[in-house]
């Protein structure tokens, strides 16, 4: 279903089929299928525990699943032992060799391929310079910090020039600055090899930003696959939609077809709701989507709030709305500061805000308390 | 929802990855741990469990032996005697080490290193050392013997003494170990609550080496019980398991009761192997990375305290062994007090002669070099090996079972197994290979333990990048894994070495009179009388071990500043 959105139509370079794998009593992944297409970049991204990392260990032969299917370029590779698999990996904890400095490290797969040393050395040295570290090759992993060490372990993972890149939470050990200028660093090498790319990943900022694809995973099955873009819009869970980004979850009771009451609001919804009159539903929205400029107090979905609360966080403000005069907020909304100084928004202030139907979305069931 | 999936899976064939070269490998890497292991542990044990059933001519007779064991006085009171003397030993070390080990670790105190050092020497002796100086002290012509107001010293309160001796470095062991690492911030938060000094040893300290102690608790208790050669010299007429299997054996040739009393000497040392293992299991780090190691601030009362204990207890250790050193040089003691080295003309006092003491270095070298690698090699499958769950779990088991063994009960199965008619490894019966096979297996645990917290430390995803580089493990064992745990392959051959030279109670049964050993030529030389030469001898083997030890912190320094750059620990 989600296939035909992807970026092309060609055949997928690696396909996942009906993939389980059980822990004991636990069932770590039920019921997996997947295409990845070649060249693209897809990131599993879930909670911890969601079996984002045990797929891509299924997809390496590391851990292999209790049953299904996995092919690669055409070739089935389910049963295959990860040293006759065609993969490059880098794991959280860089695994780089110690008591090797950075040219054996990365040499390390080249030595047992049978290369003359020249060729190998030239080979190190061109995908040092690749990552950005041409002058690192006789230090030890231990002389350089932890962005350039992950740096090292992704030459050493391309070195044998895999058909299929797996990062296994590459940025996680890192610090915030790092991490944000890796991300791009990995983003471009990935475009200029055009190696298909599996990142797994609990950040969702990072999954936003690196991805072709998203594959967003919880307790074991995926919940969505799509761009980041149609992931964050139009997520098709209330797990997606609260996971990936800020989201305000409201419990509502279907009224009529395109049409949800919220307390004692009718909101009218673009979107086709599919339980029938009178069931639970959830209505989620974002907070940049609660429009508070040029609101016309006779229009659809618009009602009075108090400002509760406000948290500054430089560039917006997020506000807690409070509806029908409690204390406590029950709607957050993002507001640029530009709005807050021409408005003049402060705590305790009654004004009108909107929610527009189209970026209203509706899940069946009522929501889940925190 | 798990019961549909479970329902839906079992549509779909499971799939069996298939086994790449390396896999074959490490599973016929381990089918051979367990099949060596069985051949050199589980089949001697089995004989030596059969032969408690059997009567001289080799006929079952049931329980009838260990009937006739535990009616018989005389053999059965060993039981009470070897628990009796086991638990006081246990009870004078333990608050001797820990308080000594707390003030190494948590003290101010001044000379540290020189304690330290002075305290973990006797671990280098064999255990007779002690026993031979008592004597010398307190012993029929000792020169202190009117301090004992007339207690015989050879009997339980020599035993215990020399026990006490013996067990302190190895409970200081531990001890150093559970103490070394506490977390500043908790004793910042004690402080900030206004907790007491006492309030905080209790609340704080105490449970954080809690683990310690009892695991110390139970090493003491199985070396006391187990020990053979201190019983043997200084013992007199006070029986003990130990020594009642050596009488069985050797002095009764009655092999069946000697097999019995071997089974119920292995009951205690079982129990308590068990015990600690449960116990470790509950043990929770309670370091998390971020703890801030603590740094013992001076404080004046306590640190003068703690330094005049460890200097009375380093005063006794150092007299106990000086007393040794001394008696081996005096000519003819009490009457002439003049030295000499003609007590190290070992040739006098027996056959052997030196040719003992180069058996002992032999033996000692061949365990260490063999014995490293067999073991490291096996702690490397137990920990590499992808699934095959059944085999490692095997393997695991024998590995830790040598532990619960006495050396006593392994020499004796070892003389019922390789002496067995139609054993195709008889052949190695009385020569030097039957004593290395012995001492590589009575001290395998601690070795395997040593190598498999080694291997532990090392980043779990090794052997999957080599996989995906297509790299063998065998050439990332050989480049990496070994190098980065030479460390920990040089401590495990420098405590085969030491304990293959130390060790008594293992290979008293094999040895012949080609292969005649250092340690037993002490119990003999003692026997005929010869204790000075037996002084000499054990004077002998403590300065080998420590020139060994010493040659080994070289090495270890050297190795460390070469591999500095990559080292970060």
């Amino acid at each position: 279903m989600q296939e035909k959105d992807a970026a092309n139509s060609s055949e997928p370079y690696l396909r996942i089929e009906r993939l389980k794998k059980q822990f004991g009593n636990f069932w770590a992944l039920k019921d997996i299928s997947l295409k990845i297409f070649p060249g693209e970049f897809v990131c599993f991204l879930g909670p911890s525990g969601c079996g984002k990392t045990t797929l891509l260990r299924a997809i390496a032969g590391l851990d292999i699943q209790t049953s299904g299917r996995i092919f690669q370029a055409d070739k089935e590779i389910s049963n295959l032992p990860a040293s006759q698999r065609d993969f490059g990996i880098v794991f959280q904890s860089y695994a780089l060799f110690p008591n090797l400095t950075v040219a054996e490290n990365v040499g390390y797969g080249l030595v047992s391929r049978r290369m003359a040393k020249v060729e190998i050395a030239t080979r190190v040295a061109d995908l040092l310079r690749l990552v950005g570290l041409p002058d690192s090759g006789p230090k030890y992993p231990a002389q350089l910090s932890g962005g350039m060490q992950q740096r090292v372990a992704l030459a050493r993972a391309l070195a044998l020039s895999p058909g299929l890149l797996l990062l296994d939470e590459p940025l996680s050990a890192l610090d915030a600055r790092v991490r944000a200028y890796l991300r791009l660093e990995i983003r471009h090498l990935h475009k200029r090899l055009g190696v298909t790319t599996i990142m797994v990943t609990h950040d969702q900022e990072e999954a936003l930003t690196m991805a072709d694809r998203i594959v967003v995973m919880n307790q074991g099955v995926i919940e969505q696959v799509g761009t980041p873009l149609q992931v964050y819009r139009e997520p098709t869970s209330a797990f997606v939609a609260d996971f990936v980004g800020k989201t305000n979850l409201l419990p509502g009771i279907v009224v009529k077809p395109g049409l949800v009451r919220y307390g004692n609001m009718d909101l009218s919804c673009d979107v086709d709701i599919q339980p029938g009159p009178g069931s639970d539903v959830t209505l989620a929205i974002r907070p940049e989507d609660v429009v508070v400029r040029n609101v016309d107090a006779n229009a659809i979905n618009t009602f009075a709030v108090r400002v509760a609360e406000m948290e500054f966080l430089g560039s917006f403000c997020r506000v807690g709305l409070a509806l029908n005069g409690d204390a406590k907020p029950a709607l957050l909304a993002d507001f640029s500061i530009n709005t807050v100084r021409d408005l003049s928004i402060t705590e305790g202030m009654q004004m009108l805000v909107g929610m527009p139907s189209e970026r209203i979305r509706v899940f069946p069931g009522a929501p889940k308390l925190p | 929802m798990s019961e549909i999936v479970a329902n839906a899976a079992s549509e779909v064939p499971p799939t069996r990855r298939r086994l790449d070269r390396d896999d074959w490998l490490m599973r016929g890497g381990v089918c051979l741990m367990i099949g060596i292991l069985s051949l050199t542990l589980i089949l001697p044990l089995w004989w030596l469990l059969s032969k408690s059933f059997q009567d001289q001519d080799g006929a079952f007779v049931g329980l009838a032996n260990y009937v006739t064991y535990f009616s018989t006085p005389a053999l059965f009171a060993s039981v009470w005697n070897s628990l009796f003397i086991a638990s006081l030993s246990t009870a004078i070390v333990l608050p001797l080490a820990f308080i000594y080990a707390y003030a190494l670790q948590r003290s101010c105190m001044r000379w540290k290193g020189l304690f330290q050092a002075l305290a973990l020497i006797p671990i280098l002796a064999p255990s007779l050392l002690p026993a031979i100086s008592l004597i010398y002290l307190f012993g029929n012509q000792g020169f202190l013997k009117e301090w004992m107001f007339g207690v015989d010293i050879y009997g339980p309160v020599g035993i215990v003494i020399s026990q006490v001796f013996y067990c302190f470095p190895h409970a200081l062991m531990i001890m150093l170990a559970a103490l070394s690492m506490a977390d500043s911030r908790l004793y910042e938060a004690a402080d900030v609550l206004g907790a007491s000094k006492t309030r905080v040893f209790f609340t704080v300290t105490l449970p954080g080496a809690k683990y310690g102690v009892i695991s110390a608790g139970f090493v003491v208790f199985t070396l006391v019980m187990t020990d053979f050669g201190i019983a043997k010299v200084i013992g007199g007429r006070f029986n003990v398991l130990a020594t009642d299997i050596f009488k069985q054996v050797i002095g009764q040739q009655n092999f069946e009761m000697g097999a019995v009393v071997g089974f119920v000497l292995l009951i205690p040392a079982v129990v308590a192997f068990l015990a600690d293992r449960i116990i470790q299991g509950r043990q929770v780090a309670l370091l998390s990375a971020r703890a801030v190691p603590l740094t013992p601030k001076p404080d004046a009362r306590r640190d003068t305290g703690l330094l005049l204990f460890c200097a009375l207890v380093g005063s006794l250790i150092f007299v106990i062994l000086a007393m040794a050193v001394w008696a081996s040089f005096v000519t003819r003691w009490p009457y002439n007090l003049t030295l000499t080295l003609k007590n190290y003309n070992f040739g006098d006092f027996g056959s052997n002669g030196w040719a003992a003491y180069t058996n002992s270095v032999e033996l000692a070298a061949w365990t260490a070099v063999i014995g490293t690698v067999v073991i490291f090699v096996g702690a490397y499958l137990l920990e590499k090996t992808r699934s095959f769950a059944a085999g490692r779990a095997i393997a695991q088991f024998m590995a830790m079972l040598p532990m619960a063994v006495p050396g006593l009960v392994l020499g004796l199965a070892y003389i019922f197994f390789f002496n067995a008619k139609g054993n195709p490894f008889g052949f190695i019966y009385a020569t030097m290979a039957i004593l290395v096979v012995n001492s590589i297996t009575h001290f395998y645990t601690v070795s395997h333990l040593t190598a498999a917290t080694a291997l532990k430390q090392l980043d779990h995803e090794f052997e999957a990048v080599s996989a995906s580089l297509k790299v063998s493990l065998l050439r990332t064992m050989t480049r990496v894994s070994v190098p980065v745990c030479l460390p920990a392959v040089l401590d495990i051959s420098i405590y085969l070495f030491v304990n293959a030279m130390t060790t008594v109670s293992a290979v008293i049964f094999l040895y012949s009179t080609d292969t005649a050993l250092a340690s037993v030529m002490i119990i003999n030389m003692d026997e005929s009388g010869f204790t000075a030469a037996a002084a000499a001898m054990a004077v002998t083997i403590v300065a080998t071990s420590a020139a060994v030890k010493i040659a080994h912190l070289l090495i270890t320094r050297r190795l460390e500043r070469r591999t500095q750059a990559w080292r970060q620990r």
